[in-house]
């Protein structure tokens, strides 16, 4: 029998391009989504330090919201929405390849694996804005 | 003269080449032809030595698996019309080692699929006066995707993480582990679980999909590879909460 070495030493090997990615548009896509968790643990440090300058009185919190009106914070805060949102749909577009439901013999469809996930999306955003804007 | 379509294709010889080059051949455009028919064309009429795998010409053996345009297909179903006016570039699979032109050494594939033990697995055989193991139609639906698998290894060219890590199980491997899995039949699971749950196994997948992508046969590794994740994530939780024998 052929033994077995982990690394063949036979044959040409191509080593991957440090910029593999850039090849596909789907490789593209990937990077970019693999990306967005840094724009998430951005939202994640901020919402932590609004809160430390919550508890550090009036002053601490007008500071905050003086660094907040910064237009490099309100740039980074606008790309990071936008790659959260990509986070967001994507991964919830991706649930129904990992959760292979059958109910009754059949395989419950992508839509409504994917669509709860959009439901409650929606519904616990909606209950966010209203508790802050109801004035 | 009837018209021409020319093919861009890599060359290498061990014993000659230090490194792969590309050889332009001009074959025939014929409505009916795939890749696969210009590639015995060439070995037929114009250049005998060049080397490459194949056999059923009808996507059932997986051997004639490329890169076509940069794409992983099997080149018995890449039809050349498709890409007129040309030219065709065909390369061996990504992610191998190349053996001599469009061959790839293909053994770090099979000795993975070995390892995730792609076989039914009976903690004791029931005589064969018993009769058959039966399996219910929703049973065999369960995992009838998966089983359509023909080892082309187009998933393999197409994982951009088995390229960086070689170490990686891959998707075929893993898409039919989760076959054997999810057979009715099978008392399995348990072994299998030591070899699918480690790094290089179903936690190297990073979810880029694409070997569900240019799967031919339609078998989805990604989605095999991430159900098989909840179900070892599951498997964990139970280990602790259990750790004198969940399993």
């Amino acid at each position: 029998m052929l033994r077995y070495t982990e690394y063949p030493p036979r044959g040409y090997r191509v080593r991957v391009s440090t910029y593999w990615w850039t090849g596909r548009r789907a490789y593209l896509r990937f990077i970019l989504r693999e990306l967005s968790s840094i724009f998430v643990a951005w939202f994640v440090l901020e919402t932590l330090f609004q809160i430390n300058a919550l508890a550090g009185g009036p002053s601490a919190y007008s500071d905050f919201e003086q660094f907040l009106r910064n237009p490099v914070v309100i740039a980074s805060n606008v790309i990071s929405f936008l790659f959260v949102l990509f986070h967001a749909v994507t991964w919830f577009n991706l649930s129904p390849k990992a959760m292979a439901v059958r109910l009754g013999g059949k395989r419950v469809p992508a839509a409504l694996i994917a669509g709860p996930n959009y439901v409650a999306w929606v519904l616990i955003s909606a209950g966010v804005a209203w508790l802050i804007l109801r004035g | 003269m009837a018209e021409q379509i020319a093919l861009e294709i890599t060359r290498y010889s061990p014993e000659r080449d230090k490194t792969p080059s590309m050889e332009e051949f001009e074959v025939p455009l014929r409505k009916e032809w795939v890749v696969l028919d210009a590639l015995n064309y060439i070995k037929d009429k114009v250049d005998g030595s060049l080397s490459f795998r194949w056999s059923c010409r009808m996507g059932v053996c997986g051997s004639c698996g490329m890169m076509v345009n940069g794409e992983p297909k099997l080149t018995c179903a890449t039809f050349l019309n498709d890409y007129a006016p040309g030219p065709i570039r065909v390369e061996p699979l990504k992610n191998f080692p190349v053996m001599r032109d469009l061959i790839v050494e293909i053994s770090d594939f099979l000795a993975k699929l070995s390892k995730v033990k792609p076989w039914l697995i009976r903690k004791k055989e029931k005589p064969i006066s018993e009769g058959e193991y039966l399996q219910t139609p929703e049973e065999l639906d369960s995992y009838r995707q998966f089983s359509m698998c023909i080892n082309c290894l187009l998933c393999y060219a197409a994982c951009p993480v088995y390229g960086l890590d070689p170490l990686f199980a891959g998707p075929a491997a893993l898409a039919l582990a989760q076959r054997y899995n999810m057979d009715s039949r099978d008392e399995g699971k348990s072994e299998r679980l030591d070899v699918l749950s480690q790094h290089d196994g179903i936690w190297g997948c990073t979810f880029v999909g694409e070997c569900t992508q240019v799967c031919p046969k339609h078998v989805d590794p990604a989605g095999a590879i991430q159900q098989y994740k909840l179900t070892a994530a599951q498997e964990w939780v139970k280990s602790l909460l259990m750790p004198w024998g969940g399993k």
